[in-house]
């Protein structure tokens, strides 16, 4: 007797969703994870591999199998079944990646949401952030105000605090034909390669001197055009310690290849020693002169 | 006395033979023909410089041209390959030969238009390639020309491209115009739209598509240019412009652009799997509903392209979801393909093999298209290799394989001699493997940390760049057996007879190839376009209760 084909379709329907689970947590495409959204990001790749897998091998599959079913035999000259549509199957196969879609869209959405890309990108100073927030929120309803209330200039994009409580370190990022300037507001410190502390916040405030460039960090799994003319942020928690590439991902002229940089994570006693041999000489001075 | 007939006089200006491929000709035919062959050679010339693309990536050192020249390759390989290849052929080439047949009309709507839409494309070809050698240095801002890196770049050459790439335009939307009153209005009295072949309607979504954003295309490389020549400060930050405003114009275009590319193959794949399947095309009616959702959201989802750019939450939201949800309608065309397929006779010739390869190519585009569609995908894979592999996935594994397929099973329309299928699918074989094998390894590139547009790169990169670089010779290589082919069987090919796969369109309804008015009499009347498969003899006996056997059996 024959195995029923609903049954036979239901176990390959199993194997191929286990294949798919299987491939997408095992095989591993992306470089190591070095920033606190990562490990998020990470999740979402997982989750959209193994729907991708599970959809492509289905498909793939499904076309194979026709390919060899139903190829034509030498010498038949006839025609397959006058089979002009089916709306109950349809209407299944609509539904199946609308459901599919809607999930994912909301699932990255809230990916988003936990990397800090709803944050507003008015409240990027520390101080008073909660007293701020009500009109900050109101002041990115309308969009099109040039100054906060408070005279901080406009960010146009870019990805905000993931969480206010921890302090934030604050760096000026200028992008340039071909290279990147890391300047550090609370040191004076400027440098050719980011140097951060390990598992601090670090908030970049990034524009362009000449055409637009883009920030990369394949490790932190985060990217932003720095453009001229338009400051943008780029919020990030650095998770492990190690020296990652910051790479320019947008075409800026002949030598876009070869603009690169470092990211340099350090444990926060090695990130406080950078900045002691680096910290320049007046602002150590002066630094120093009240113990003096 | 006889009076001297006007149709007869142009008649006899006209030239004839294979003259008449040169000349301004109206027949909808010859000008199918002349975007075909223009648009292959352009597709050799843009093939060439991905080869000098994939030479300098052999090794991780920019060492085989100069950096600004690899800029200038780039440029001048995405410029040709979308304006001068894919949109000619896919829109100029099939659907001008075919259109006029499919609505029963011995002619485009405006004939005329039609010629000079055609003979826009080759000084714009010329002029583009040109600049590199005449003004002293191509375009080298991408094909996307993002200002102020279009401002900076050498100027003649920025301002030769945006001229060339606004004569494309104008052609293709006198064009689009064109096959909006053609398929409207130029149908054969009694032939209904829901009678159309399927083709019909992705060239009306197309030309909807094309006539509604190249203008807006138009305009922005209009301001582009004056920020150039008359330093006026459109997209100039320096002169309080805005360099994101020209994202969102350009991309209003761009993203639409990509259907424009990939539409009329949808319809041309629908047009070939149901003769050599011998089935119905499944589902006609959520096709062509399919057809204008694509166009509709296609509209309204073009600042997925600027995710990392200057864009607020809110924007990245709504162009996630409007993205996400093109999937729907493109899975149903898709799931109808392989409906189509299911329980035919296919014959597994080249036209199937590429179309059935389009399918894997496409579906594997799609599902990285949706991840690319999520904001926080994207952020991390923008303008990397990811995104090189992702649109070459839907453009060549897209577009191109269905133009090889479409050129395997028209060409015996166009000239009544059958292209040879060993030397088909061996085309079809180098082109397959080399394409996934040049292509794959890319998505792991981008995701690993190459951006795209570098001429140098990261040496823990250079074996995946060298079996990429591989799979592009072998692609270069597959284009042997697709020349030899065609010259061989255009001189000594076994005849095809009018209609050797036994087709019902009507284009196959008369001579092959056909006379100049299409048809000797008049337009054939073709209400059921895919009217195949047996109602009663192929039934599967296993599903039929005895009183349905006994009653087929008696009538």
């Amino acid at each position: 007797m024959a195995i029923p084909s609903a049954l036979v379709t239901l176990l390959i329907g199993m194997a191929l969703t286990l294949a798919g689970l299987w491939i997408g947590h095992n095989v591993r495409l992306l470089p190591v994870d070095a920033s606190a959204n990562a490990p998020v990001y990470d999740a979402l790749f997982e989750v959209l591999f193994s729907i991708g897998t599970i959809l492509f091998l289905g498909i793939v599959g499904l076309l194979l199998y026709s390919l060899v079913r139903f190829r034509r035999r030498p010498g038949d000259s006839g025609d397959g079944q006058a089979i002009e549509g089916n709306l109950p199957l349809e209407i299944v196969w609509t539904a199946i990646p609308a459901v599919v879609v809607l999930f994912v869209g909301i699932y990255s959405y809230d990916i988003y949401e936990r990397m800090g890309g709803m944050a507003s990108f008015h409240d990027h100073s520390p101080h008073d952030q909660t007293a701020m927030a009500a009109m900050v929120h109101e002041a990115s309803l309308t969009q099109q105000v040039s100054d906060d209330p408070d005279g901080q200039e406009r960010i146009w994009g870019g990805i905000g605090q993931s969480n206010d409580s921890a302090a934030v370190l604050p760096v000026e990022v200028t992008a340039m034909q071909f290279a990147f300037i890391f300047h550090y507001p609370d040191s004076g410190i400027t440098a050719g390669e980011l140097h951060v502390p390990l598992g601090q916040s670090v908030q970049l405030r990034m524009e362009a001197k000449d055409v637009i460039h883009a920030f990369w960090v394949p490790q932190f799994r985060l990217k932003q055009d720095v453009i001229p003319g338009q400051p943008t942020l780029l919020t990030f928690t650095p998770t492990r310690v190690g020296t990652y590439p910051i790479v320019c991902a947008e075409l800026c002229g002949p030598y876009h290849g070869g603009m690169r940089s470092n990211v340099v994570v350090h444990e926060p006693d090695g990130f406080d020693a950078w900045l002691q041999s680096n910290r320049p000489a007046q602002v150590a001075q002066a630094a120093a002169a009240p113990f003096s | 006395m006889t009076i001297a007939n006007p149709a007869e006089l142009e008649q006899s200006l006209q030239p004839q033979g294979w003259l008449k491929y040169f000349s301004f000709s109206l027949d909808h035919k010859v000008i199918g023909i002349q975007y075909l062959v223009c648009g292959f050679l352009f597709y050799f010339i843009g093939g060439a410089l991905a080869g000098v693309i994939r030479t300098e990536l052999a090794s991780p050192l920019s060492d085989f041209v100069r950096r600004d020249t690899y800029n200038e390759v780039l440029t001048l390989h995405g410029t040709i390959m979308i304006f001068l290849w894919i949109v000619p052929v896919v829109n100029g080439a099939f659907g001008n030969y075919l259109i006029p047949f499919y609505v029963g009309a011995r002619d485009m709507a405006f004939p005329r238009l039609n010629a000079v839409a055609f003979w826009l494309i080759p000084p714009a070809g010329i002029l583009l390639i040109s600049s590199y050698f005449i003004a002293g240095a191509a375009s080298q801002s991408g094909w996307t020309a993002y200002p102020p890196l279009s401002l900076t770049t050498p100027a003649a050459g920025q301002i030769v491209w945006i001229l060339s790439v606004l004569l494309l335009g104008g052609s293709s939307i006198f064009g689009g115009i064109n096959f909006i009153a053609t398929v409207l209005k130029l149908r054969r009295p009694g032939l209904k739209m829901m009678q159309l072949p399927m083709f019909c309607w992705a060239m009306l979504g197309t030309s909807i598509l094309v006539v509604l954003s190249t203008p807006v295309l138009a305009g922005t490389l209009i301001l582009l240019s004056f920020d150039i020549i008359a330093h006026t400060g459109f997209f100039n930050p320096a002169l309080g412009g805005n360099v994101v405003v020209y994202q969102h114009l350009f991309w209003f275009y761009s993203h639409p652009a990509v259907y424009i590319m990939v539409l009329p193959a949808f319809g041309l794949v629908s047009e070939i799997l149901p003769v050599h399947a011998r089935k119905p095309l499944f589902g006609y009616t959520t096709m062509v509903y399919s057809i204008m959702a694509i166009v509709v959201l296609g509209l309204i989802v073009w600042a997925h392209h600027m995710f990392t750019s200057g864009t607020p939450p809110w924007m990245r939201l709504f162009f996630t979801i409007a993205t996400s949800f093109i999937a729907v309608p493109t899975g149903i065309k898709f799931f109808n393909w392989l409906a189509t397929l299911w329980g035919g006779k296919i014959a597994l010739n080249s036209a199937v093999l590429f179309s059935c390869a389009f399918i894997f190519n496409f579906v594997f585009g799609g599902i990285t298209g949706v991840a690319l569609a999520q904001v926080p995908f994207d952020i991390h894979v923008h303008d990397t290799y990811f995104v090189v592999a992702h649109f070459h996935y839907i453009v060549y594994g897209g577009s191109v394989f269905v133009i090889f397929a479409s050129l395997y099973h028209w060409y015996p329309k166009f000239t009544g001699r059958l292209l040879n299928e060993d030397l088909g699918r061996l085309h079809f074989l180098l082109t397959f493997i080399g394409f996934n094998l040049c292509f794959a390894p890319q998505h792991w590139l981008g995701l690993n940390g190459m951006p795209r547009r570098v001429a140098e790169y990261d040496p823990a990169f250079t074996t995946w760049n060298q079996v990429s670089s591989v799979g592009a010779l072998l692609m270069a290589i597959s284009t042997l057996p697709l020349v030899i082919n065609v010259v061989l069987t255009a001189v000594s090919g076994p005849l095809a007879g009018d209609n050797p796969w036994r087709a019902l369109t009507p284009e196959w309804l008369t001579t092959s190839p056909p006379p100049v008015e299409n048809w000797a009499g008049e337009a054939p009347l073709v209400t059921e376009p895919y009217g195949y498969g047996e109602h009663t003899c192929a039934m599967d006996l296993g599903g039929l209760s005895g009183r349905d056997l006994w009653s087929s059996g008696k009538s």
